[in-house]
């Protein structure tokens, strides 16, 4: 999901956000802390679920916004260095915005996932927030981004500005409207992806990185642009790191690397991706 | 009858429901130069392309001195001796325009030198030389995102003329040109052209410059040749009179 | 060669050794600041193409580590540093074959890539890297001599500016022979590059494969330097310091890298013992505002300083 959003991103305004990263960790913190929130004023945990959607949705309709007003919009038309640095110096300025909300010590609340019990497949237990609330959720938001792509006019508007910038401005279609709201969407995935992870593990500062990294990877091995293709693509490579967990499990973390790598020597674009034709 | 220089035979290129082209053949012969011409969208730049590596043909074949260069990167026609100027001009934005000149020389030979400096004695003065050719000395230390559109087009075509090719494909070389300067730019152009023999290829829409400069003219029309003959010829034939000229008066005032 | 640049580089390095002499804690910042500018010198010949590598604390990291585990066999420091680079160069020959065929985030976070999954290794085989623990370098020798530690530092110090004159002087050289040049057509027109013959992935191989030597060179000096190596010498922040250095120090000269190390490292040492939680969004935001307010760094604003006192004369 993260990596979707990260696509729109870049289909769209055509800027690689490596603050991305930083969203899916402010989401998760912040689903973390409402969570906990929950939980201190003696609510019910199974309130913590929605709580977990909210708290991605405020990320993505506040931050989003901001900084793409803020930022982004100088930096449209400057070089493609320059935009990459401005998303990197937002990245770190965003790592130490966590550090001082939310300290350095790890977070664990799982309450959401303890709400919902155990299911047992075979012989291995898994929570009934892995085996059917993550992916269902996932796939349920996945579903309907594309319905909304395909189905709704501001979806079409969305796509009509990734495939051909310049054909869209002739025709009228708001450029500046769109980025915004493609931005703030990108952001809310990420946010949603951070905030339904964020129960399963402990969270730390770095989580970010290991994010942007992993979903760039997840970007580059799709192809640029490719919005489906992103989710298809980091369905495969999550369920590689699924089997390296189980076979050596020290390589783990390195699966997607690799998986990115050598895809990129077969095919430079992407699994998905279309090369981009300069016109002479 | 010697081996024309460049044959195309069957050239067939589609872009979704447009045929950029549809079945060119044609022949180039060592030495001549020859002036294409044809309405916007007939297909003039797509054989530039095909020809020097940029497009694949989706069939076909291009034959350059004997060897199918069909399909090959466009480095290595380059390598092979086909150089080609730009209808937009493609320069080296931030250097100066001698910058730009002498780093073709170099590519032609002594690129891969890491410690002496682009601009030595030799490689400078044949890029000075080349500019002086073209009236373009006096910009020599300009940025070429500083040039008005005539100079730009005439670096660019410098450039492409300091890699000393077999054959030249020029894109419309003298648009973007006053009107005043363009027989004083084709004649430095052709006679520099002759001097060496190599062969030259123009896209235009200039009937006066086709006429002048032109050793044969080649008519475009929606992806094929329609015609082709010396200007003397061509330029009478009532079809192309209707189908393409008719067209190009419209063009050529601007 | 600018009459600035030679009379900035030669009154740096006076002043560098002045500082050194009147103020000895200094030596150890002045050395580490010099080395990281060795490295951020490799970035600048990216930054040429348009190109920026947010993994480049890779192959500081790969120096560093070869000095480390070259330590107990070999002792002598040049044998030591050069080795550093010369195994930085080979990894770099190898991985940019491969990544110098992308452009812009391609290449940027590819580069990240390799720097984690390298981080990773580190931490992760503790049997032979010993993990974040680190491992410990003895004093190298220098020309056979162990020396103690005050004229040790002093020749570390004076090595690594003369490898920074040195180096600066040929990458300046570089910059304007006929392949530094094409690295800046790469960044305006990469295709027309191309279309005269040249192959714009050779033309980029060449320069990060000397930008991944420096590298190497400048982790190997850190390694002899601090004596200690930790896998966080390949962590993403180390990356992104070389990057802001280079901003910093502005992308107009050979100068610029030097002079941006040696101000980020002074401050970083004396305010990051201030702001130990804030110190990266301190960073991020100077950052920003160089690149959107001063974007030529600070020697582009010496050399407006320059042109307004010449101006006025």
């Amino acid at each position: 999901m993260v990596a979707v959003g990260l696509t729109l991103i870049f289909g769209v305004l055509r800027v690689l956000n490596v603050a991305h990263g930083s969203f899916f960790a402010i989401g998760a913190y912040t689903a973390a802390s409402l969570g906990a929130a929950i939980g201190a004023a003696g609510l019910a945990p199974a309130l913590a679920l929605p709580a977990l959607l909210v708290a991605s949705a405020v990320v993505g309709a506040l931050l989003g916004p901001l900084v793409e007003r803020l930022l982004l919009a100088r930096i449209y038309d400057k070089e493609q260095v320059l935009q990459l640095l401005v998303t990197f110096a937002l990245f770190m300025i965003l790592e130490d915005v966590q550090k001082l909300l939310w300290g350095v010590q790890p977070i664990f609340q799982d309450a959401p996932v303890r709400s919902l019990g155990q299911v047992a497949v075979g012989d291995i237990v898994y929570t009934a927030y892995q085996l059917y609330l993550l992916p269902g959720l996932a796939l349920a938001v996945l579903i309907g981004l594309m319905w909304f792509l395909r189905r709704t006019l501001t979806g079409r508007l969305i796509v009509a500005v990734t495939e051909d910038r310049e054909a869209a401005i002739a025709l009228g279609i708001n450029a500046d409207r769109v980025y915004l709201v493609t931005f703030t969407f990108g952001v809310a995935l990420a946010a949603l992806g951070g905030a339904l992870a964020s129960p399963t593990t402990s969270l730390v500062p770095g989580i970010g990185v290991n994010m942007i990294v992993l979903s760039f990877a997840v970007v580059a091995t799709a192809g640029l642009g490719q919005i489906e293709g992103a989710a298809l693509t980091a369905l495969l490579i999550g369920l590689g790191r699924s089997v390296a967990v189980y076979f050596a499990p020290e390589f783990e973390v390195v699966i997607p690397y690799l998986i990115m790598v050598a895809v990129l020597l077969v095919r430079p674009h992407g699994l998905f991706g279309r090369p981009q034709l300069r016109r002479v | 009858m010697t081996a024309p220089l460049l044959r195309a035979r069957g050239l067939a290129l589609a872009f979704g429901g447009v045929r950029a082209a549809d079945g060119v053949d044609l022949d180039i012969a060592e030495g001549e130069i020859l002036a294409i011409i044809g309405p916007n969208g007939a297909g003039k730049t797509t054989f530039i392309n095909m020809a020097t590596g940029y497009l694949r043909p989706q069939s076909g074949r291009i034959l350059f001195g004997g060897d199918d260069i069909t399909g090959l990167a466009p480095r290595a026609i380059v390598r092979r001796g086909i150089a080609r100027s730009f209808q937009i001009p493609q320069l080296f934005s931030e250097q100066t325009v001698i910058e730009n000149v002498a780093l073709k020389v170099a590519a032609r030979r002594g690129f891969w030198r890491a410690f002496t400096p682009l601009l030595d004695s030799a490689t400078a003065g044949e890029a000075m030389r080349l500019l002086e050719r073209f009236g373009l000395a006096a910009l020599a230390t300009a940025r070429a995102s500083e040039l008005n559109e005539g100079a730009r087009k005439l670096t660019d075509v410098a450039m492409a003329m300091a890699l000393e090719p077999k054959l030249l494909l020029m894109d419309e070389p003298t648009s973007g040109v006053a009107s005043a300067e363009k027989f004083a730019i084709m004649d430095t152009l052709v006679a520099a052209l002759r001097a060496r023999g190599t062969t030259a290829v123009f896209v235009e829409h200039d009937m006066e410059v086709v006429e002048r400069y032109a050793d044969r003219v080649a008519v475009w029309s929606q992806g094929r040749i329609l015609a082709s003959g010396p200007p003397g010829d061509i330029l009478a034939d009532p079809a192309v009179l209707r189908e393409v000229i008719g067209v190009e008066r419209a063009h050529a005032g601007a | 060669m600018a009459v600035g640049v030679r009379l900035a580089a030669v009154g740096g390095a006076v002043g560098v050794l002045a500082a050194a002499a009147l103020a000895p804690w200094l030596k150890f910042v002045l050395t580490v600041a010099l080395a990281k500018g060795l490295a951020v010198m490799g970035i600048l010949l990216l930054l040429r193409a348009g190109q920026v590598s947010f993994g480049h604390a890779l192959y500081m990291a790969i120096g560093a580590y070869t000095v480390a585990f070259l330590r107990p066999a070999v002792s002598e420091l040049l044998v030591l540093v050069g080795a550093a680079a010369a195994v930085a160069l080979s990894v770099g020959v190898a991985i940019g074959l491969f990544v110098a065929r992308y452009r812009d985030i391609f290449f940027g976070m590819l580069n990240l890539a390799f720097s984690m999954v390298f981080h990773s290794l580190l931490e992760k085989l503790y049997a032979i890297t010993k993990g974040t623990d680190g491992i410990r370098v003895l004093r190298p020798t220098i020309a056979g001599l162990a020396l103690d530690r005050v004229p040790y530092e002093w020749t570390v110090l004076g090595f690594s500016l003369a490898a920074a004159l040195g180096l600066g002087w040929l990458a300046a050289r570089f910059l304007l022979s006929p392949v530094g040049q094409a690295l800046a057509a790469i960044k305006t027109r990469e295709t027309r590059l191309e279309f005269a013959g040249l192959s714009a992935r050779n033309v980029l191989l060449v320069a990060y494969a000397a930008s991944a030597a420096l590298g190497g060179l400048a982790g190997g000096l850190v390694a002899c330097t601090t004596l200690h190596v930790t896998p966080h010498l390949a962590y993403w922040t180390q990356s992104g310091e070389l990057v802001f250095i280079a901003i910093l120090g502005g992308g107009g000269s050979i100068v610029g890298p030097y002079l941006g190390a040696i101000v980020y490292e002074l401050v970083r040492v004396y305010a990051a013992a201030a702001l130990p939680d804030a110190w990266q969004m301190v960073l991020g935001a100077v950052l920003l505002g160089i690149i959107l307010f001063a974007s030529r760094g600070l020697w582009g604003l010496y050399e407006d300083l320059l042109v307004r006192r010449r101006a006025r004369a």
